[in-house]
């Protein structure tokens, strides 16, 4: 049987804000399963073309897929977004790269023919599932020195590539920090990332949180605009005594969810659905785990050789920033500018936080809007590393390109 | 501190008991720019088993946070405020137990007076005030949101009512003042006055929508993200919220004339509380609002002091409370598993048997009869009752698959009980029959079987007399219709074990079965306490009085049906059949009516014809009628059958029938149906005084189901 390759879109895709993981977060007393049920309703409300029933598959990932991240989400997210029963489900694991994940393994599938919708997103509710809770780690990678002991410790293996780009310094990290706190400011005082949000109520019984009672949430919670190099400066280093790494200058630990549907062109088109980026490439890369960040790197390069593209012909990238230093690294590799301006132009996870699973539709969201905003724009990226030695990157085209001009 | 707060603090005292709800305030910006606004979440700390209520401390508390709001909305603070609930809950009301404790009219008349002046400050706020129904909301829940200026509901909320004259109040926070004028007097009648009569009928939160009550229906997952969104819309002007407009014309007195017309029926001018909401409702007509308040306090304070009110509290809690925890039952622990169910005989009554084990418990049943015609009957009743089950929807094709393949017909009890942890006989009313029956079962079903019986008046004692384990035979006596009427009297004979009687009860839960224990004695309690309240109706007929001054004497009781319309649905037969059981055991109290064995001899069904509409003494019947010359008054009837009522509950207790008199009451209310505002019956006899003048004091003390001393 003769196949054709479809052409794969991103359609629309939306999140909730996300929260400071832990007892006075905005989420603490939030079920992870009904931050992602938001956020799919919501994505439904938005886009009433899309009949339920057509959804071929739900692909919602979590790093720790146990309790109310458990039970396979996929499948019974949808069914309490409400979705028909008839509409499958799954998970999808790769640590911060889930949603990505997601998003490509469905767009894999669509392009083979074997669905023409999904839901793909993510979630991770880092204060009720901390990093690591639950793991059981063969003993063999430290006896047999398959991994260094840092590996398992995000912050330790940014450090490690600290060590690596020895020109990437403490201060060029915190000056990076800085400029994303405040593009992410620049952009919430526009009105870009709030058009995209689900509000979510959220519950509160503890007085030492704050007021207790229901509340509303519509922003993020681990923005700190207004934030200087010299509230950086002397941060402590929890991952080194004397390191590089601080609180300031990555990500933090954070609980949201994000969602997407992603179809074949002719679905969305068929359905009158909108088509916010098509998907040109996607490529994974491992690395050494202890140096983890540098995963980026390959996994672009990977992804460039397939699309046939070069890095000169990315006008958009939405690197997501687990840290500084990841960041700065595959800029230095490329030779772009710290402060290139086409780089996160909104901020990034520094700012918004990071909630592992969750942050690969962020960053198509984000790049989505930037497209609408920059129609001289072709090509753009979302790019991110991932746990234990791993990099993931997406290349989309812009569809509202008008060519050059 | 206001006049409000000084009004709840003496009524806080009162009550030291409450559980208090808080009422929480927390703020947030709206989405759309829409501003500032404060939400009040009403909890009082519990999970949702334990709902949320309002005693004097919980408004006191709500009240110093609407003090807050009042202050930040007149500032400029904040562009709204709204009010809901913590999870699965909203708020169900008045916490009845506060008012259990009320003794003076002032207090009650401050009950009510607390709740209004708080509420009503929700309609007065510099800004507009939202209430978003998350949840079950009951009484005093659904009146603090009528006094908001919107409201939402959700299309997961299980349970909305003004529940109020159901227990023998009315809803006397504005319920019967704003409803109305909300919704019209039509609407608002069905659902104070006719939901409330209608076994407290609960509504969904669409119908909740479809009245009018809320503004706005959203669903359950992300409610009140939806509602919040909807307020924002509501306060930029994006959306703007359409009522229709009242009738304040002839269609008001047409509602309220129809509220009256269904609380005789069900009441029959008995229990005050439908027709006191009914005035208020009436009164409401011109709008003013601080008029239908007072009217409502005082409507309160009125009932609250009264009989019927405190005979209603005691008679819910006897069905909520008692009823799940059966008095004198042995530890749950001892009882066995019932994985398969035998059922002697294949007629109506064990036929209908069958299918409620089946439904409950989904363990195979078997039925077996004397002949293979009786037993396909019986099985092919359950099939096809199956399939209406089916045809409404109340169970989906694989379950009635399911229910079918566990049920089955035996000629051969062998086969049929041999693996059977329970068997009831429901054969012919006759010793003999039942004893021959239950020596065939023991020889074939296992030893640790269950042998129940449904007998309605045989001694269970002598039931099991003769074979070699009578310790595991229970009487195990239900009411017909058996899959409408709660109750399950549990007879103990004098043999009877502890695990028997444990598993006997076991099941009784699972078949979601008002279970009350009972000794062995003749008739056990309501067929032996109808039957004198019918034997001593027919006496006074036979002596001579009128048949229809002998009905209506008993009327201001507001009994279900009239005595002789009740005797028509069990059957004057099976009538008869009591009365001379209960004749031979007490020949001194308990008569065998000649009218009656006339009656049934001529093969009649009933005492009435249908013929006009209304029920008029069948003529044949009437002739056969040979009567007295003694000719009574409504009132000495109701005087001699009142006594003859509270001489037997009297006797019973003195012989040990049952542990105590709410007993007794348990089993009228869930057995006969006999209603809350005569909480049973024992609250009544004793508020009449009928209790002290035949058995020389009451069956309850005061403050149990009256007014604390």
């Amino acid at each position: 049987m003769p196949r054709t390759v479809r052409d794969v879109v991103f359609v629309d895709g939306v999140r909730t804000p996300f929260g400071k993981a832990g007892p006075k977060g905005i989420y603490h007393e939030t079920r992870a399963d009904d931050l992602v049920v938001k956020a799919i309703r919501e994505l439904l409300r938005r886009n009433p073309g899309l009949d339920p029933k057509k959804i071929d598959e739900v692909a919602i990932a979590a790093t720790t897929q146990i309790g109310d991240q458990g039970l396979t989400i996929g499948r019974t997210a949808g069914i309490l977004a409400g979705l028909p029963t008839s509409v499958p489900g799954y998970s999808i694991d790769r640590m911060c790269a889930g949603a990505l994940t997601a998003v490509t393994t469905t767009a894999g599938s669509i392009a083979f023919g074997a669905y023409d919708a999904v839901i793909a997103g993510g979630v991770e509710h880092m204060g009720r599932h901390p990093m690591g809770e639950g793991v059981d780690p063969n003993p063999r990678f430290v006896s047999e020195k398959l991994v260094d002991e840092s590996a398992l410790f995000m912050g330790m293996t940014a450090e490690n590539l600290h060590d690596r780009y020895p020109h990437i310094t403490k201060q060029r990290a915190d000056e990076y920090a800085v400029r994303s706190q405040e593009k992410a400011a620049k952009a919430y005082a526009n009105g870009k990332i709030q058009q995209d949000l689900v509000p979510i109520s959220v519950r509160r019984t503890n007085p030492e949180a704050g007021e207790t009672g229901w509340g509303l949430v519509t922003a993020d919670e681990p923005m700190r605009p207004g934030t200087t190099l010299e509230n950086l400066a002397n941060l402590k280093t929890p991952f080194r005594v004397h390191g590089r790494v601080t609180a300031g200058n990555a990500a933090g630990l954070n609980d949201g969810a994000t969602a997407s549907i992603i179809a074949s062109e002719d679905f969305a088109r068929e359905n009158g659905l909108p088509v916010k980026m098509r998907l040109v490439s996607y490529a994974f890369a491992g690395v050494e785990p202890e140096v983890m960040g540098y995963g980026p790197i390959p996994a672009t390069e990977k992804a460039l050789a397939k699309a046939g593209l070069s890095i000169s012909d990315i006008g958009l990238f939405e690197i997501n920033e687990a840290f500084a230093v990841q960041v700065l690294a595959l800029l230095d590799h490329y030779g772009i500018a710290d402060d290139d301006e086409r780089v996160n132009q909104y901020g990034g996870a520094i700012a918004f936080g990071h909630p592992l699973a969750s942050s690969g539709v962020r960053l198509m969201t984000q790049l989505a809007r930037q497209f609408e905003e920059q129609p001289q724009v072709r090509y753009g990226l979302t790019t991110m590393c991932v746990g234990f030695g791993m990099g993931a990157t997406v290349i989309w085209e812009n569809p509202h390109f008008e060519g050059d001009k | 501190m206001s006049t409000t707060a000084e009004l709840l603090k003496g009524a806080a005292e009162l009550f030291p008991g409450e559980v208090v709800t808080q009422a929480h305030v927390r703020h947030f910006d709206l989405p759309l720019n829409a501003g500032r606004f404060a939400l009040v979440t009403l909890d009082n700390g519990l999970d949702h088993t334990k709902p949320t209520t309002f005693g004097p401390q919980s408004l006191a508390n709500l009240n110093a946070a609407i003090d807050q709001v009042e202050k930040e909305a007149a500032d400029g603070d904040i562009v709204g405020v709204g009010i809901t609930g913590k999870p699965f809950i909203f708020a169900v009301g008045a916490d009845l137990k506060g008012v259990e404790l009320l003794k003076r009219h002032e207090d009650a008349l401050a009950i009510g007076k607390g709740g209004h002046e708080v509420f009503k400050r929700l309609s007065k706020l510099a800004v507009p005030t939202f209430a978003y129904y998350n949840g079950a909301a009951m009484g005093g829940g659904v009146e603090v949101g009528l006094h908001c200026t919107y409201r939402t509901v959700s299309a997961s909320l299980p349970a909305f009512s003004l529940p109020e004259v159901f227990l023998g109040l009315v809803p006397g926070w504005g319920g019967c003042t704003l409803l109305p004028n909300l919704i019209g007097a039509d609407k608002a009648v069905s659902v104070i006055i006719e939901n409330s009569l209608n076994q407290n009928k609960q509504l969904k939160g669409k119908q909740v929508y479809e009245l009018g009550i809320a503004d706005a229906l959203f669903e359950g997952a992300d409610f009140l993200e939806q509602s919040l969104i909807w307020t924002a819309s509501v306060l930029k002007g994006d959306i703007v919220v359409e009522r229709p407009v009242i009738d304040r014309g002839e269609a008001w007195d047409q509602a309220v004339a129809k509220g009256r017309f269904i609380a005789d029926g069900k009441v029959h001018g008995a229990a005050p509380a439908a027709y006191r909401a009914l005035d208020i409702i009436a009164a409401a007509k011109n709008g003013d609002l601080q008029q239908g308040y007072d009217a409502e306090d005082q409507a309160l304070a009125d009932l609250i002091m009264g009989g019927e009110l405190r005979a209603g509290i005691y008679a819910f809690n006897l069905v909520q409370k008692r009823g799940k925890r059966p008095a004198g039952a042995p530890d749950k622990n001892l009882a066995r598993p019932v994985t398969k169910v035998g059922v002697v005989g294949a007629g109506l009554m064990a036929s209908q048997l069958a299918l409620l084990f089946l439904r409950r418990l989904e363990v195979p049943v078997v039925l077996t009869d004397i002949d293979q015609e009786r037993i396909d009957k019986g099985v092919g009743y359950v099939h096809a009752e199956i399939d209406k089950l089916l045809a409404k929807g109340r169970v989906n094709q694989d379950k009635a698959n399911r229910l079918k393949a566990l049920v089955s017909g035996v000629l051969d009890k062998a086969e049929g009980f041999a693996d059977a942890d329970f068997v009831i006989e429901a054969v012919f009313e006759e010793m003999s029959v039942k004893q021959k029956v239950f020596a065939e079962v023991e020889a074939v079903a296992p030893a640790h079987a269950i042998l129940a019986t449904n007998t309605s008046s045989l001694s269970v004692t002598e039931m099991a007399s003769k074979l070699k384990h009578p310790e595991r035979v229970v009487g195990f006596h239900f009411f017909n219709p058996v899959a409408v009427l709660p109750l399950l009297e549990i007879v103990r004979g004098e043999t009877t074990d502890d695990a028997s009687l444990a598993t006997a009860f076991a099941v009784a839960k699972k078949l979601k079965k008002t279970a009350v224990l009972v000794k062995d004695a003749p008739a056990f309690v309501v067929n032996r306490i109808l039957t004198r309240f019918m034997g001593e109706i027919q006496n006074v007929i036979d002596e001579g009085t009128p048949v229809e001054v002998a009905e209506k004497a008993v009327e201001p009781l507001g009994l279900p049906m009239s005595p002789l319309v009740l005797l028509e649905l069990v059957g004057p037969a099976i009538g008869l059949h009591v009365s001379e059981t209960l004749n031979r055991a007490f020949p001194e109290r308990f008569t065998v009516s000649p009218n009656l064995k006339a009656v049934v001899e001529a093969g009649k069904r009933g005492f009435y014809v249908y013929d006009s509409g209304k029920p008029e003494l069948d003529p044949e019947v009437a002739a056969l009628l040979k009567q007295g010359d003694t000719v009574l008054t409504e009132e000495q009837v109701r005087a001699r059958v009142l006594d003859a009522v509270a001489q037997e509950i009297g006797l019973m207790l003195e012989e040990g029938v049952v542990a105590e008199a709410q007993d007794i009451d348990l089993c009228l209310i869930t057995g006969a149906g006999w209603p809350f505002h005569l909480g049973g019956i024992t609250p009544y006899l004793d508020r009449e005084g009928v209790s002290e003048r035949v058995t020389g004091k009451r069956f309850l003390e005061p403050g149990v189901a009256s007014v604390p001393a």
